[in-house]
Order: C-alpha cells, then sequence, then structure tokens
C-alpha cells in the first residue's frame, strides 16, 4: 500500500476518533430521557407534527405497540413507494419521462428503499422521475434510516431500563432521528458536498456535444442533498446507475473520505450513545472496539488485495506498482481519481455499514478483495452496520457472546445485569437464523435454475459469487450489487425483495421483543462476580462470536467461490 | 447491656470431633468412583436402550446424529456388493463412528446417572412395607400399615421401630438413626417442640418411644422424593439448561441448513457430494460435544450434591445457588461455635490476677457447660491452674433462671460467678460494695461483642470473665473467597447490634443483622431481591419456612422442622449450615462446566470446516487443497479424521463433564481469562492437532 493509501485511512480514522463521541454524546441526549441540545428549535416543529398525527409524545409504548407501529409505518411506505414506481409516468416532475416500472421491479425497488437496503435493479436517471427520487426514495433514506436508530435506542432502553413494561415511543423516536439527527446532519453535509462540485438541481438530460463531434446526455438532478442522506443514512441507493463512482455524485478525494466518512459516522457513534444512556462508557466502548476491529481488518484486507493487483499479470511482465505516472493495483473497474486503495477502503466500508453504495464495481475486485466484501456482509452488518440496524445486530451478537461464554464465571448469562433466559434466547435464535435461510436459500436455489443462471455474467466460481453475493446484500439490507448479474428478472426481483424483507423486519421483530423481555427485568447489581463486558477480552470473544458463529456458516460457498478463485490466481 | 445474656442462650449443638460436613467429605472420598465396573457396565447397556428415538427427540443435536447415522448405514449396506473397495469402506467407517457418537453421548448420560440409580436402588431397601401403630382420638391404638396411613395420624414408634412416615414428633423424645438416607451412623435427638422435632420415615427409633405426627401421604415422603432425585426420574432441564438448549437447536438448524445448501453449490461447481460425506460434515459442525454432554453435566451437578448429602428439590435450585450474590448466614453454628468460650479474665483494680484465675477456676469445676468447660481450660492453660477435686464438703450452686448466677460453697467461701446484674445484686445484699471499675471492664467486654460473667468471692467482687462467641476456624478465608467471586454475606443474629458488629467485623462478614426477628429476616431478603440479588439462606425452625422458601435457594437442615424442610428448596442431610457456601461453589462448577463445554464445542468447528471443505471439494479444484492446513493425507481420511474426532473427543471428555471443571473461588474476570484460554482457544487449537493425529493413524491402518 502507497503512502497516500495509508495517509487516506489515517485521516479518516482520525476524523472518526472526533467525531465519534461528540455525535455519540449528542445521541445520548436526543434519545435519553432529559433536556436535549436544541430543544428550543426542534421542540415546537415536533410538537406541532405530533399535534398533527394525534401523537402523544409523552406515552410510552409497550414493545409489540411498538413494533406494530413500526410495521404498520413501513408497510404504508412500501405501498406508497409501490404506487410511485407504477405510477411516475403519469406524475410530474417526470423531465427524462421515466416509465412505469414492472410490478416486480415496483416491489422489489418499494421494499429495497423501505427496508435501508438499496438493492437497485434499475438505473436511476433513466428509470426513476425526481418524483419518486425525491418524494419516494429520498423520504425512505431518511425514514428507514430512522427507523433503524429508533430499533436500536428501543433495544438500548430495554438494556438499561429496569422493570420497564414500556420501550419508547416509536413516532417519537422517528420524529426525533429525522429531525434532529439525519436532517441537520445532511443538510450541513450537502452544502459541503456542492462546494466540492456535486451537482444540485431540477433538469433532466441535457444534450451536450462532445469535442469528438458525438452527443452525450448529461443527468441533473438534486444529487447534493440525496448524496449526504445516502451515505449519513447508510442507505447507498444513488441517483445516478453509477453511484458515487459518479463524478457528479462524488468528484474528488475530498468528497470521498467524506462519504466514507458519512458512511461511519452515525453507526460508529451510536456505540457511545448506548456507553452513555447505560451509564457506563465501557460498555460502549467495547461495543465499538468490537465493529472497528471487523471494519479496519476488512478495510486493510480490500487495501492489501487490490493494490496488490493480480500475480498472473506481473508474471506476465505487466508492472502493477504504485509510481507517481500510475496508481497500480488492480484498476479494472475503478475510478482513477480514486485507485485501488481508497476504492478498497470503500468497498470494505459501504460492505460493512450495509450501505452498498460503490466507487468501483465490486464484480471486478480482485477475488481476494470481493471476496472480503462479500465476507464483511456475510457477518451480519454489524461491522459498524447500518445506522441503528449495526447496534442492534451487534448487541444481540453480544448476548449470543455472554450466553455462549458467560457461563464460564459461573453465574447464569447477563448482560448489564439483565439475566439472559430461554425467552431471550429463542429470539436470538430467531434473529441469526433468519438472514442464512434466505441467503443460502434462495442462493442455493437460484443455482439450481436455469433462469435464474441465465441472469450471471461469469459461469464458474465466480458467477457463484455473483449469485451468492446479491442475496448476501439482499439479506443483510445492504443493497451493493456485486454486478455482473442481470437482476431485473421477475425471479430476482421477487427473491431479493423477500430476502430484504427478511432480512429487515424479522431482524427488529425479535430485536424489540428482546428489548421488551429485557426492560420488564430486574437489574443484577454488578459485583466481582459479574461477567466482565467491559474489557477488551469481551471484545476479542465478540468478535470470535461474530466470526465463527454468524461468518463461519457461509464458509462453505465462500471457498467455493472467492476463495477457489483467489487460489486459482 | 449483654447481663440478660445468659438467660437466652443458643441452642446447643455437638461439638468436638470432627463436623458432619467433614465426615461426609472423608465418606466421598473412600466413597464409590463414578466409574466403578458395575457403574460402567451398567451404563454402556443403557447407552444402547438410549438409542430409542423417542428418547433422543429430547436432545435435538444428537437427535440429528442419528438421523444421520441411518441413511450412512444403509448406503453401506446397500454398496456393500456393488461398489466394495475403499469408498465402500469410507461409508461404513463414517456410519460405524456416527453410531458411536450418539452411543457415547448416552455412556456419558447414563453413567452419570449411574451412582444416582445405585443409591436409589439402597434406599428403596429401606422402604420396606412397615405397620405403624396409630393412636386414634380415643386413646386406642391400631395397627394399619405404612402405606395406608393419613396425614394428621399419631404413630406411636418404640425403641428397635421403623419409623412408618415422615412427620413431626409431638410427645416424647428419642435417638434416632438416620443413617439410611444420611449415611451417618452416630444417633441423632429427636424431640418434641423446638426446632428437631422433624422425623423420616424410614429411619429407626433406638431408645425411647416417641409419638410422630404423619405430615406427607404415603408414596410422597422424603425418601420417595430422595429416590426420585438421585434416580433423577424427574428430573427436569432447568431454567438455563433449556435456554443453552434452544441455542444449540438453532445453531443446529443453521449448520442443517448449511449443509442442506451446500449440496446444490456442489453440483453448481460439478462436484456433487455423497450423502455420507454431508452427513459426516453436518455432525461434524453441530455442537455434538455440548450437546452429548450438557445432561450429563447437569445430572453430575446433582449428584455431587448428592454426595455431600445435599437433596436439591430441583436443579433449578443448584442453578441459582451458582448465581446467588447474597447468603443470609445464621451467626449460631455457621459463623461461630455457637458457644461462648472464656477469652481472658479481667480482675478489678487491686485483685491479683492469679487469685482471680484461681476463684474463676473454682467456681467453675462443677459447671459442665461449654462456657466452664472453657474457663477451666483457660485457666489451665494460661495460669496453669489444675482442675482438682472439690472433696466432699463443697457445695455446688447451680444455675437459675431466676438467679443468674453459678458456683461453689467450700470451706467457707462462696464463689459465684453470673450475669453482672445479679452478682451486682448478690454483693449488695451481703451488704458488699461494688468496686468502681466494674462497669467500665464490663462495657468494654460488651463492646467488643463479648459476654461479660462477674466473679465474686464472699461480698467481694475480684473480676470479669471475658466470655467470647468464637468465629470457626477458616471462616475469614472462606468469606474472603466468597468476597472474591462477588458475593456477599450477611449474618442473621438475635443479638445486639454492637456484640453483632464486633463479630461481624471479626468474622469478615459484609453485613449484619442484629436482633433478627423472623420479619426481619423476611424483609432483608425482599430488600435484597428487590435490588436484583439472588438470596441464598439455611433454616431449620418452623418460623425459618417463610423466610426458606422466600429465599432463592433455601436450604432446609434435616434435624429441622417438617415446615422447614418442605418451604426449602434443597435439604441438608447433615444439618451442617456452613455446607451452604459448599452448595454455592457446587452450583458454580455446573455452570462453569456447562459453559466450558459450550465454548469449547463451538470453538472446535473451525478446525472442522479446514479439515472436511477442502477434502470436499480438492478433486475439482486442486488449488483448494492450500486451505487442507493440517496436510491430511487424502479426501476420505480428512473425513474420517474429523468424524473420529468428533466422536473420541466427547470420550475423553466425559471425566471432566462428570467431575466438573476445576473450581477456585476468585473474581469474574480471572475466571474468565482462565477458562476462555483452556476452553476458548484449547477449543480452537486442540482439534487441528487431535485431527491431524487420527489422519496419521488411520492412513497408517490403511484408510485411503
Amino acid at each position: 500500500m502507497s503512502a497516500a493509501a495509508w495517509v487516506q485511512l489515517a485521516v479518516l480514522v482520525a476524523l472518526l476518533a472526533i467525531t465519534t463521541p461528540m455525535l455519540g454524546a449528542y445521541l445520548a441526549k436526543v434519545f435519553g430521557d432529559g433536556p436535549a441540545p436544541g430543544d428550543r428549535v426542534f421542540g415546537p416543529v415536533e410538537r406541532l407534527l405530533y399535534r398533527v398525527a394525534g401523537v402523544d409524545e409523552r406515552s410510552e409504548q409497550r414493545w409489540p405497540v411498538y413494533a406494530r407501529a413500526l410495521l404498520a409505518f413501513s408497510a404504508v411506505s412500501v405501498v406508497f413507494l409501490y404506487g410511485l414506481t407504477r405510477l411516475q409516468a403519469h406524475l410530474p416532475l417526470n423531465p427524462s419521462h421515466a416509465t412505469a416500472m414492472s410490478p416486480a421491479l415496483g416491489f422489489n425497488t418499494a421494499v429495497s428503499f423501505v427496508t435501508n437496503t438499496n438493492w437497485q435493479n434499475y438505473a436511476g436517471e433513466a428509470s426513476a422521475s425526481h418524483l419518486l427520487q425525491t418524494l419516494g426514495l429520498v423520504v425512505q433514506n431518511f425514514a428507514s434510516a430512522a427507523v433503524g436508530l429508533a430499533v436500536a435506542v428501543a433495544v438500548i432502553r430495554g438494556l438499561v431500563r429496569r422493570r420497564s413494561a414500556t420501550i419508547g415511543n416509536f413516532w417519537v423516536d422517528l420524529t426525533r432521528g429525522v429531525m434532529r439527527v439525519l436532517l441537520p446532519l445532511s443538510f450541513v453535509l450537502a452544502v459541503v458536498f456542492v462546494s466540492q462540485g456535486v451537482v444540485q438541481n431540477l433538469h433532466g438530460f441535457r444534450s451536450a456535444h462532445t469535442i469528438a463531434g458525438a452527443t452525450q446526455q448529461i443527468p441533473g438532478g438534486p444529487i447534493a442533498s440525496q448524496e449526504a442522506i445516502k451515505e449519513l443514512g447508510t442507505n447507498g441507493g444513488g441517483p445516478y446507475n453509477a453511484n458515487s463512482a459518479h463524478p457528479f455524485e462524488n468528484p474528488n478525494p475530498v468528497t470521498n473520505l467524506l462519504q466514507i466518512w458519512a458512511l461511519l459516522a452515525v453507526p460508529f457513534a451510536l456505540t457511545f450513545a448506548f456507553g452513555r444512556m447505560a451509564r457506563d462508557r465501557r460498555q460502549g466502548r467495547v461495543v465499538f472496539a468490537a465493529m472497528f476491529t471487523l471494519w479496519i481488518a476488512s478495510a486493510l484486507l480490500a487495501m492489501q488485495f487490490e493494490t496488490h493487483g493480480t500475480p498472473k499479470l506481473s508474471a506476465l511482465g505487466a508492472d502493477q506498482r504504485a509510481v507517481a505516472t500510475q496508481s497500480g493495483g488492480n484498476m479494472e473497474g475503478k475510478e482513477t481519481r480514486f485507485g485501488p486503495a481508497a476504492s478498497g477502503l470503500f468497498a470494505a466500508s459501504t460492505t460493512g455499514t450495509s450501505t452498498g453504495s460503490v466507487i468501483a464495481t465490486h464484480d471486478s475486485l480482485t477475488p481476494g478483495g470481493g471476496g472480503v466484501a462479500l465476507a464483511h456482509i456475510m457477518l451480519g452488518e454489524v461491522s459498524p452496520g447500518g445506522v441503528g440496524a449495526g447496534l442492534y445486530g451487534m448487541l444481540i451478537f453480544a448476548l449470543l457472546s455472554v450466553f455462549i461464554a458467560g457461563l464460564m464465571v459461573g453465574r447464569t448469562p447477563e448482560y448489564l445485569g439483565k439475566k439472559i433466559q430461554a425467552a431471550e434466547m429463542k429470539l436470538v435464535v430467531l434473529y441469526i437464523i433468519a438472514v442464512p435461510v434466505v441467503v443460502l436459500g434462495f442462493a442455493g436455489t437460484s443455482v439450481l435454475l436455469r433462469t435464474a443462471l441465465g441472469s450471471t455474467a461469469n459461469p464458474g466460481p465466480h458467477g457463484l459469487s455473483e449469485i451468492t453475493y446479491a442475496f448476501a446484500s439482499a439479506g443483510n439490507n445492504n443493497g451493493s450489487a456485486f454486478g455482473g448479474l442481470a437482476g431485473n428478472t421477475d425471479w430476482y426481483n421477487t427473491t431479493l425483495g423477500l430476502s430484504m424483507l427478511v432480512g429487515r423486519f424479522l431482524l427488529i421483530v425479535p430485536a424489540l421483543a428482546i428489548a421488551g423481555s429485557l426492560g420488564r427485568k430486574q437489574t443484577v447489581p454488578p459485583s466481582a462476580g459479574t461477567f466482565p463486558t467491559g474489557t477488551p477480552l469481551f471484545t476479542g470473544l465478540l468478535v470470535g462470536v461474530v466470526v465463527i458463529v454468524v461468518g463461519l456458516t457461509y464458509f462453505p460457498v465462500l471457498a467455493l467461490g472467492p476463495l477457489v478463485e483467489h487460489l486459482g490466481l | 447491656m449483654s447481663d440478660t445474656a445468659l438467660a437466652d442462650r443458643p441452642p446447643k449443638r455437638e461439638e468436638g470431633g470432627p463436623t458432619k460436613s467433614e465426615r461426609a467429605r472423608a465418606k466421598k472420598t473412600g466413597g464409590p468412583s463414578m466409574f466403578q465396573p458395575a457403574i460402567v457396565r451398567r451404563a454402556i447397556g443403557d447407552a444402547f436402550v438410549k438409542l430409542d428415538p423417542r428418547d433422543m427427540a429430547k436432545n435435538p443435536v444428537m437427535f440429528v446424529v442419528e438421523v444421520g447415522s441411518v441413511p450412512t448405514t444403509f448406503l453401506f449396506f446397500r454398496d456393500l456388493r456393488s461398489a466394495g473397495g475403499q469408498e465402500n469402506l469410507f461409508a461404513g467407517l463414517v456410519a460405524a463412528w456416527l453410531w458411536f457418537t450418539v452411543l457415547f453421548a448416552n455412556f456419558a448420560e447414563a453413567v452419570a446417572e449411574g451412582r444416582g440409580k445405585a443409591q436409589a436402588d439402597t434406599l428403596r431397601k429401606t422402604r420396606s412395607e412397615t405397620t405403624a401403630r396409630v393412636r386414634r382420638a380415643d386413646g386406642a391404638v391400631e395397627d394399619v400399615p405404612s402405606t395406608q396411613l393419613q396425614i394428621g395420624d399419631l404413630c406411636v414408634v418404640e425403641a428397635g421401630e421403623i419409623i412408618p412416615g415422615d412427620g413431626d414428633v409431638v410427645e416424647g423424645i428419642a435417638s434416632v438413626d438416620e443413617s439410611a438416607i444420611t449415611g451417618e451412623s452416630a444417633p441423632v435427638i429427636r424431640e418434641s417442640g423446638g426446632d428437631r422435632s422433624a422425623v423420616t420415615g424410614g429411619t429407626r427409633v433406638l431408645s425411647d418411644q416417641i409419638v410422630v405426627r404423619i405430615a406427607t401421604k404415603p408414596g410422597e415422603s422424603f425418601i420417595d422424593h430422595m429416590i426420585a432425585l438421585v434416580e433423577g426420574a424427574s428430573r427436569q432441564k432447568t431454567p438455563n439448561e433449556i435456554a443453552l438448549n434452544i441455542l444449540l437447536a438453532g445453531l443446529t438448524i443453521i449448520f442443517l441448513l448449511a449443509v442442506v445448501t451446500l449440496q446444490p453449490f456442489a453440483i453448481y461447481s460439478n462436484a456433487e457430494q455423497s450423502i455420507v460425506v454431508l452427513a459426516a460434515l453436518v455432525v461434524c459442525l453441530i455442537p455434538t460435544t455440548i450437546g452429548a454432554l450438557l445432561s450429563a453435566i447437569g445430572i453430575a451437578g446433582m449428584d455431587r450434591l448428592v454426595q455431600r448429602n445435599v437433596l436439591a428439590m430441583s436443579g433449578r435450585a443448584v442453578e441459582a445457588a451458582g448465581d446467588c450474590s447474597t447468603l443470609l448466614l445464621d451467626k449460631t453454628g455457621t459463623i461461630t461455635y455457637g458457644n461462648r468460650m472464656a477469652h481472658e479474665f479481667l480482675p478489678i483494680s487491686g485483685i491479683d490476677e492469679t487469685a482471680l484465675a484461681d476463684a474463676v477456676l473454682l467456681s467453675s469445676l462443677a459447671d459442665e457447660t461449654p462456657e466452664g468447660r472453657s474457663i477451666v481450660a483457660l485457666a489451665d492453660s494460661r495460669y496453669g491452674l489444675q482442675a482438682r477435686d472439690l472433696g466432699p464438703d463443697a457445695e455446688l450452686v447451680a444455675f437459675t433462671t431466676q438467679t443468674r448466677m453459678s458456683g461453689v460453697d467450700i470451706g467457707g467461701r462462696s464463689v459465684r460467678k453470673g450475669a453482672t446484674d445479679s452478682v451486682r445484686r448478690w454483693i449488695e445484699d451481703q451488704g458488699g460494695t461494688v468496686p468502681a471499675d466494674l462497669a467500665p471492664i464490663v462495657e468494654r467486654i460488651s463492646t467488643a461483642g463479648g459476654t461479660p460473667l462477674a466473679v465474686a468471692d464472699g461480698c467481694r467482687i475480684l473480676g470479669v470473665i471475658h466470655l467470647k462467641d468464637t468465629v470457626k476456624e477458616g471462616m475469614v478465608e472462606r468469606f474472603d473467597a466468597l468476597r472474591r467471586m462477588g458475593i456477599r454475606t450477611v449474618m442473621i443474629t438475635g443479638d445486639n447490634p454492637l456484640t453483632a458488629s464486633a463479630i461481624a467485623a471479626e468474622a469478615g462478614v459484609d453485613d449484619y443483622l442484629a436482633e433478627a426477628t423472623p420479619e426481619d429476616k423476611m424483609a432483608r431478603i425482599r430488600a435484597e431481591q428487590a435490588g436484583g440479588n439472588l438470596v441464598a439462606m439455611t433454616g431449620d425452625g418452623t418460623n425459618d419456612a417463610p423466610a426458606l422458601a422466600l429465599a432463592d435457594v433455601g436450604v432446609a437442615m434435616n434435624s429441622g422442622t417438617q415446615a422447614a424442610k418442605e418451604a426449602g428448596n434443597m435439604v441438608d442431610l447433615d444439618s451442617d449450615p456452613t455446607k451452604l457456601i459448599e452448595i454455592v461453589e457446587i452450583g458454580k462448577q455446573l455452570l462453569i462446566t456447562r459453559g466450558s463445554l459450550t465454548t469449547f464445542s463451538i470453538a472446535n468447528d473451525v478446525a472442522k470446516y479446514f479439515a472436511i471443505i477442502p477434502a470436499m471439494f480438492v478433486g475439482v479444484f486442486p488449488a483448494l487443497d492450500t486451505v487442507n492446513v493440517m496436510h491430511l493425507a487424502s479426501p476420505r481420511s480428512a473425513i474420517l479424521s474429523a468424524v473420529i474426532f468428533n466422536a473420541l473427543i466427547i470420550v475423553v471428555l466425559i471425566p471432566l463433564a462428570l467431575r466438573g471443571v476445576k473450581f477456585r473461588a476468585a473474581g469474574a474476570a480471572a475466571i474468565l481469562r482462565r477458562n476462555l484460554l483452556i476452553y476458548g482457544l484449547g477449543g480452537l487449537v486442540s482439534p487441528f492437532i487431535g485431527i491431524k493425529a487420527i489422519d496419521l493413524l488411520i492412513t497408517a491402518l490403511g484408510v485411503k
């Protein structure tokens, strides 16, 4: 790796080191019980919204009510989005004359954005009107991220409250997440993006005549505003098909670094918010450290693989070193303004945050780099994971770790003083089973179906990677596409859509149920006999459990896909 | 303020010689081993009996193994003629080892049950039907078979007779041989009223006659419960075991899914796998080690309690014992010997210390109470004064609750010792004066938690005996150990706060409850539980019953009342309250063993993946041989080695599962570090070594 690559990584880590505690403290206040900064600004607006919607902001909900509210909100969102995709041709703000999406594609798109996945089986500039983009997709970019935030804080409340029947109010959490976290952050970031040259207008295509005499269609759109929430909300669905590789979305290394930071900022910060709300900051730091370890390991691996390029090419005499005149490494499917190291870093970050935005084609990464991206998704999106989803995912894995190893101290397992018993374990098991069922089930079926196999661009292990990546991405609500797979078929639109639904709501409901169950419990006061969950040892344990229990499930398919390819180099 | 102390002496307990728990421990080391040939033989047979799928279905992990071994076996026999050769041999070996895996698991459980079953057989013999002599309301006595007794029947039992059922002594006092249930040959005293009234059916009256009011229905007696408990007939999964089973079932489903979906991927990769290989992979990945040993661990934990003469009425109680964060310990008998012993003799100014000692000795020569004997002993050890015969003219003055003094009149001297205010009144009645420095001395002793006994000779007060409640040896260290484990100890005593605090400080308990009434005890338990603590306590009296029922772990003394025994969730047959600490340790050890083997089992998977996955696909993708880090000889030997390791590790770990992971009193952080290193890291590394070794061995034996 070149010095420039190390500098990028160092600047990013430094940025995160500064913003994570600050943002964490802010989040803890926003979702805590006491007053929060900005109450005077946001308070009146929020109260007005509550009055209009008929929400009593002081009444809290038991977990089933919370879950029902969340599911109802999401269901209405899916129906609304589906309507937009089907009717966009007849609705205003459609300068590029996008036509109605097919029912399967409409379902896939609607589910994709509501589940914070943002898998796109369509090209944004041609197939989505500005109305669909702004009123539908961008709204969901905010709303789906805020839903994730809400679940995360509900789970935190379940862990830290004592004998509490309620876990918060979904409508309040949702509103606060949008109003006080996502909107302000996005606004600032969008302005910075505009200053760096990211496009922000309401134009359709413009014809331009190139110097060579050809005609080129230049797309427009409210890009900077979408770009900010696309990354901050770990959504990943770009207004353009090329996503963050497009110069109008991500023009230069500064915006690129900011985009990576934006992916990671809120998910990492939530761990500190958790520590503060638990009144034991070590607990938050331990979760942070586990997430950080997995993320930095993936980033270093992916960067390493991409900067090293392909050994077979070197054997043929190709110069793959990074020198002043070339970036070196594996440049296939990459933007020259970013190069292999930044592309590896971005790939690891986007797959670790369930975002799915890309600056390079993952299909064209080296088998090692692509394998890292795939494996990183398969770890369950907890490093640091999607907004909210990463934290509650990691907390569920913490419960699992405590349950497996906790007995070793001679007490029945407890986390933050809450006993982990049969009721919680049922839910934890449900949580960890749901995603492998859809990912392995649908991928396994797809490789046996001729129609499904027809969508792959490559035969052999690479084709297997393409299919597996698609379902891993959808099931874990990542949304990045490996590429190479023509996903806009009825089979993939439907199965990927179902995977997204399962990967979102069959995790959220058990997570909320766990929050409800734990919230009702009494807290066992900590003593010398308590399993220590605030130590580096627990970080190691947590990482081990994520890798062994969650990750190893996919080892066979990883071996037949990227591993075989990599070893064949 | 403790001048009245002499009047309310605590109940006395036997003293001297080894404590009962010490005897129990001695018995244990000399007792039957878990692996004695008879038990092992019976267990081997049981291992096959347990193959019944209806039994197996209760253990999802092992059930999957059994289900996997059926088609594997079928394939072996189907191809026996047609295919033959290495492939068929391979199928046969995999099938055999899958069956072994199931059998080893069954064997582990059967061995764990073995000692209990043997014990149950012995107990059954004592349950032989007897004839009870029931006294009717009109005083007539009629013979009734013990199986037809009703609750409330009054049975007359004489020396040499077997007590026909559980109950309380309502009339008389007798010595009873309870060795049938406690294994303790020394007889115990059972008497009406008080806290030693409970008798157990099947035990034998050795002397005197008692009338017992029957308290349980025939068939529900203590011995019946005991048989069911030690035999494990009514064994139910404990809460944590249920939760762990859910996790194991979940992991089994995940790995089943991973393997079932592997076939399509394999077909896609032109490397379709045989059922034999897939079954082998499933069995290696699902957590068979802990699945095989889980119930054995639980049974062995209960058995360890039984070996220490503690009967846990439910496994839940054993788990709760491990979880306990607060122990309520009665001072008397648990923390202290319960007898105040002479600590020092403090003379009034102007009195020679030896003269005081001599007077004290005189007053106590005829005193057979433990206090009296301790005074004689102290006079001897510190002042070299030998006990002597008082001679015929000495007139002993016995202690009465009126005078609250005792002593001797000899040769014109009247020596008395007793409660300070009594002695003071006695002196004043004789016209003597009470020296001014008596009060400060008495005050000092009281403050230190001791009991002052004033000593007078004629109308002179000579000094004060400092009696002290002596903390049992080793208690300070045990409380230290408990503190390291994160367990708080609360001393319960009827003493006044001053005395209580002094003894609490000396013993090193964390807190105390002085002048405790049963209501105070209940309130304390409620408060602890409200704060999230789990409370363990011991008790024997009827007024302890509500507290025993309320506590998370309530250990009733076998010598206690029937009510107490019914309220608690454990009964200590030795009636040794100190054993509560051991019970907590056994509970912790059970949980640690379970957790260690779970971690070990899950960590094992990594190596198995590295053994089997390359073996499955190296034919199509030769590059995968790089992942064959153990350099296993051939795909078949690799898979077989993993299966064999997976089966043998169960056998290797049976002794650990039954004896329990060594428990040390330490903080959770230290225990975790240690166990995570041994069972986590060990679990990662050991299969790499084991599988490689097996591979070398079977290759040498001709598996290709």
